[in-house]
């Protein structure tokens, strides 16, 4: 079987999506987006096959592939929780009790920032960047969703509603 | 006949995560039970009075009627107390354009931001979009360029470098293509100026990139947008798709003979692809490691080619520019800081939100004026103005004018106009701290004194708490600090012990050994 067949149709479609938007010579820079399609389907995070794939249906060396894949903080390349929970920790949140709803939610869960409870059920990561919702700190993104003005009743909430 | 209300109701990040989209529905559906009551609900941006969201207007007779925050729970009351009507009720906050945070404002670059649909293109062509490109037509490059020039914009994004200099260096650039690569990797902590102008008035900076094109020679622009904006992503894919369908983007421009079109790229979550030259890197699909300079990307940028490298809010002032002429920009502000600039007030205080006005009012009267001081109600102890490698800046420079020069004098930066505001009970030491250890998880790893100097940097802070061996760390902190500034590649490493300096100079005694616990 050719690593190719490890990315499926809609992933490749999306990958020439990409790749179409850039001169024909710089497929390298579909790399970001093949990714992100890849790990979209793949409950959160990268294999070493897929990865592999993307190099070789880009044509490229798997080392240029890894180092991207590595080096962003949105792409995981081990198993994580499927549902992404990210508490903004930075300055605003920080002013706003986050890092009390950080130790409240790593208590409830039994685990540190960066790490899936044990079901598979939720993945912690570790946010540095700050998410743009200061107004509304401290604040929250769970799959892509912004929760802002948390607190902990609230942030338990969210949290026990995840499938 | 029916009467027919526009009822307006924020689509922006802020708002929606505070419950405009449920605020929306219960709207609309208290509408249909009101027979006879024609409502038009409208999703517009948000007019930045962030502390007010979901802020929902409602229009009777040419008046916009104000009302918030408004919970999803508040809507019956409101229709009941004669919301379609503009009736009053305790959230009434009156007129919405005689908000006094409002209407002190000077809006430039965000004029149209909150007034109405971001994607409807009537809306944005009634309100003069699409003027600033269709006036570049009429004068030609070279005559665009001089006006961008004399507007005395500087880039947005944080360095202030004028924006006419740097088009006019890759005008002047010969090459088979030539770029526009817009910067909206807004990651600054206490920043988001560039979500609202993207959610909401999304054409602007279409716009602007379009007339940054035409003047330049460039026929392709990138928008660089952080993945962490899924809103800013949909509303700006689905305004690229607009323009294009309406000939704004495209092969042959409105009839001009002018090809351009515009892609929009995600990141994949890295601060440091900020750097403009990072940002080009993860363009091409790399990690985001930044470049040497020279060679300038305004000569060698995105694939090699010369290329204009804007933020969004650079961007996004240009239409008006080229449309009012480059004086009428240049008339505003103060001494070299030309125009306005839309700060951002976050943090410990009272009314957060977006504030654009003229270069030159002073920090205080952006956080007492327009903050209404802490949200504490605690005496403000220290500002961070300008993300988190901004410096802190006591009540005794409270009163420093805010523009890029006398900011400089005073040993801080206005950046992209971020603005954190923290009480008497903040540990400085410990911003300090989380300064050098923001740097050590941020960086790209490229060169020595960003990538070890921030570890270094936090054991060191770690020590001088510690009490061991005091005098000898703080000098050691200060050498290090110095190593950093001077012999960093790029922003990250050099401006990271702004905070860290400016904590342990005007904050000295948050640094004095601790007997357990904080202060």
């Amino acid at each position: 079987m050719s690593d190719e067949q490890a990315l499926s149709e809609h992933v490749r479609h999306e990958i020439d999506r990409w790749k179409g938007r850039f001169p024909e010579d710089r497929q390298r820079s579909a790399v970001i987006g093949a990714l992100h399609a890849v790990q979209h389907e793949n409950n959160g995070y990268l294999t070493l096959e897929q990865m592999n794939a993307v190099a070789d249906y880009l044509r490229l060396p798997p080392i240029q592939v890894y180092e991207v894949a590595t080096f962003y903080s949105m792409f995981q390349t081990r198993p994580v929780g499927r549902n992404n929970v990210a508490i903004c920790t930075n300055v605003s949140c920080m002013l706003r009790g986050a890092e009390e709803i950080v130790a409240h939610v790593e208590r409830k869960l039994g685990i540190k920032v960066g790490e899936s409870t044990a079901d598979g059920r939720i993945y912690l990561k570790r946010e540095e960047e700050c998410l743009a919702a200061c107004c509304g700190a401290p604040m929250m993104m769970v799959n892509h969703k912004y929760h802002e003005n948390l607190t902990i009743a609230e942030v338990d909430k969210i949290l026990d509603g995840l499938d | 006949m029916s009467r027919s209300v526009r009822v307006f109701v924020p689509r922006e990040t802020a708002a929606v995560s505070l419950g405009a989209d449920e605020v929306a529905v219960a709207l609309e559906s208290a509408a249909q039970r009101n027979h006879g009551m024609a409502v038009e609900l409208v999703r517009n941006g948000s007019r930045g009075l962030s502390w007010l969201e979901p802020l929902v207007e409602v229009e009777t007779g040419g008046t916009r009627t104000a009302y918030g925050p408004v919970a999803p729970e508040d809507v019956d009351g409101l229709v009941a107390a004669g919301l379609f009507e503009g009736g009053t009720h305790a959230l009434s906050l009156g007129p919405a354009e005689k908000i006094p945070y409002l209407a002190t404002q000077q809006r430039w670059t965000f004029r149209r931001v909150g007034i109405d649909d971001p994607l409807s293109m009537d809306a944005y062509r009634a309100a003069g979009g699409f003027e600033g490109i269709g006036r570049a037509f009429e004068l030609g490059p070279s005559a665009v360029l001089e006006h961008v020039i004399e507007s005395g914009l500087r880039g947005r994004g944080g360095a202030g470098f004028p924006a006419g200099i740097k088009w006019r260096t890759v005008a002047a650039a010969t090459a088979d293509r030539k770029y526009i690569a817009c910067n909206a990797d807004e990651g600054d902590s206490g920043t988001f100026s560039d979500r609202i102008l993207m959610e909401g008035d999304p054409y602007t900076l279409i716009e602007g990139m379009l007339i940054a094109g035409y003047t330049v020679g460039a026929h392709k622009g990138y928008i660089y947008l952080r993945s962490e904006y899924p809103l800013a992503r949909r509303i700006l894919g689905q305004a690229i798709a607009n323009a294009r369908e309406h000939g704004w983007l495209g092969t042959n421009v409105r009839d001009s003979g002018f090809d351009f079109d515009i892609e929009l790229h995600l990141g994949a979550g890295s601060y440091v692809c900020g750097e403009e030259t990072a940002m080009l890197e993860s363009l091409e699909g790399k990690a985001g490691l930044i470049r040497y300079k020279p060679p300038l990307p305004a000569l060698e940028g995105l694939f090699g080619k010369p290329t204009v490298v804007n933020n969004v809010v650079t961007l996004a002032s240009v239409p008006d520019i080229v449309r009012l002429g480059g004086a009428a920009y240049a008339a505003l502000g103060s001494g070299r800081s030309k125009g306005t600039l839309a700060f951002q007030l976050a943090g410990n205080v009272k009314r957060g939100g977006l504030v654009e006005i003229p270069f030159g009012a002073t920090l205080r009267s952006l956080i007492e004026d327009w903050g209404g001081g802490t949200a504490s109600g605690r005496p403000v102890r220290a500002v961070q103005v300008g993300g988190p490698l901004g410096a802190y800046l006591p009540d005794s420079l409270l009163d420093t004018p805010l523009d890029y020069e006398a900011f400089a004098a005073a040993g801080g930066m206005i950046g992209h106009g971020g603005i954190v505001v923290f009480d008497d009970t903040v540990d400085m030491a410990a911003q300090a701290r989380f300064a050098m250890e923001f740097c050590s998880v941020e960086s790209c790893g490229k060169c020595t004194p960003c990538r070890i100097g921030s570890v270094r940097g936090v054991e060191v802070i770690d020590r001088i708490l510690g009490n061991q061996d005091r005098a000898a760390n703080l000098e050691l902190l200060d050498e290090l600090c110095e190593t950093m500034v001077q012999g960093s590649l790029c922003a990250m490493g050099g401006l990271t012990p702004y905070p860290v300096k400016s904590a342990l100079k005007h904050f000295p005694g948050d640094f004095e050994p601790r007997s357990g616990g904080k202060r």
